[in-house]
């Protein structure tokens, strides 16, 4: 593992936000018919504290998809957005008139459902581009989904990932949609041993 | 002892305060949020637990992440300032099982089972549990008054309740 120093340790975990977020939102552009900017990818060893606080605060009101990964990599992989991002997502794969929407964001059953549908998609890209990426089979759970406290939904992988060490391993990007006011997060974060997996192939493939 | 208006106490870490102090955890999922008070000296402190029991676990050098040492060591903090384990009393809040996991895993059953393991050792120090806001499917945010020992618990499109 000394092959690499610890800058080249961080691009390479940015080079796997890059690319499932790259996908992630070209995905997510067909669905909405908009440009989507991304934002450069962050990524970081950080204290569970800190974790709360990515959003934006951990008081943040957001709507989140959460999905377990297994096998070749495993960990926890989540979509974040605000709710008025949530609901111009919502409306626009159903063809729900923005003007009646606009600053509604009490969801129904039908639309939930929608919502988890489109997170399910957009992270099964991300998850998809690093598999091929990297020759790993990463076996996404069913998606949940929960309207709530960006802290408390943090606290679920905090949980997870407290029974091994007291930081975790982040990878986050950003993405933003000027014309729409919406933005969001994707969240990947690796077990320990899947981030050396990670981190083993892909700076391989990096430094030839 | 840590003086001031709004103390914000962390993920598995406790913070020890006197009235007008008002101590805060915010966004609690299935942590839970355990306050002990006592009512005379109007010292109060808070501990913010992850998971049940510390022998469980192979990483535990911070006891303030579990249930049963948490308590256990909030206690030993309002020692140090005075407080008997005798006069204290308890008020409890979050546990929550965020998503709606199909799983019947015991890791997505953590916030009842970090409830159960809070009243285990709360009933083992014998300190009353005077009131509760937990279980159920979402996060809180709570405050406790040092001055008036009521908790405040704030959640998502629900009014602020106090218990």
């Amino acid at each position: 593992m000394e092959k690499f120093s610890k800058e080249e340790y961080i691009d390479i975990l940015k080079e796997i936000g890059n690319i499932g977020a790259g996908n992630a939102t070209t995905a997510l552009s067909f669905m909405i018919d908009s440009r989507i900017d991304l934002s450069v990818p962050k990524a970081e060893v950080i204290d569970f504290n800190k974790l709360m606080d990515i959003t934006g605060g951990a008081e943040q009101v957001v709507a989140g998809i959460y999905i377990d990964i297994s096998r070749d990599i495993e960990g926890v992989m989540l979509f974040m957005v605000s709710c008025e991002t949530a609901r111009i997502l919502v409306d626009s794969v159903m063809h729900n008139d923005p003007k009646d929407q606009v600053t509604n964001f009490m969801f129904n059953e039908i639309e939930l459902s929608a919502f988890t549908e489109i997170g399910n998609i957009i992270t099964g890209a991300y998850l998809s581009s690093i598999s091929s990426l990297l020759g790993f089979t990463i076996i996404p759970s069913v998606p949940y989904m929960t309207i709530d406290m960006a802290g408390a939904i943090l606290s679920v992988p905090a949980i997870e990932f407290s029974k091994k060490s007291d930081t975790a391993i982040l990878i986050e990007s950003e993405f933003k949609i000027n014309n729409k006011k919406m933005d969001g997060y994707f969240v990947l974060i690796p077990t320990e041993e899947s981030y050396y997996k990670i981190i083993e192939k892909l700076g391989v493939l990096m430094k030839p | 002892m840590i003086l001031g208006n709004r103390i914000r106490v962390g993920m598995a870490d406790a913070r020890v305060s006197v009235a007008p102090s008002i101590i805060t955890t915010l966004g609690l999922g299935s942590c839970v949020g355990v306050v002990l008070y006592d009512e005379q000296s109007k010292i109060a402190g808070m501990v913010h637990i992850m998971l049940p029991y510390s022998n469980e676990i192979a990483e535990n050098s911070n006891g303030y992440k579990f249930a049963d040492t948490g308590v256990k060591m909030l206690t030993d903090l309002l020692f140090k300032e005075g407080v008997s384990v005798k006069n204290l009393k308890a008020k409890i809040a979050g546990g929550a099982q965020m998503f709606k996991f199909n799983s019947n895993s015991d890791s997505m059953k953590i916030g009842n089972r970090n409830i159960e393991a809070v009243k285990l050792t709360l009933e083992e120090l014998e300190i009353p549990l005077v009131s509760e806001d937990t279980g159920k499917d979402y996060g809180r945010t709570i405050e406790f008054d040092c001055e008036t020992c009521k908790l405040l618990i704030k959640a998502v499109g629900k009014e602020p309740k106090i218990i």
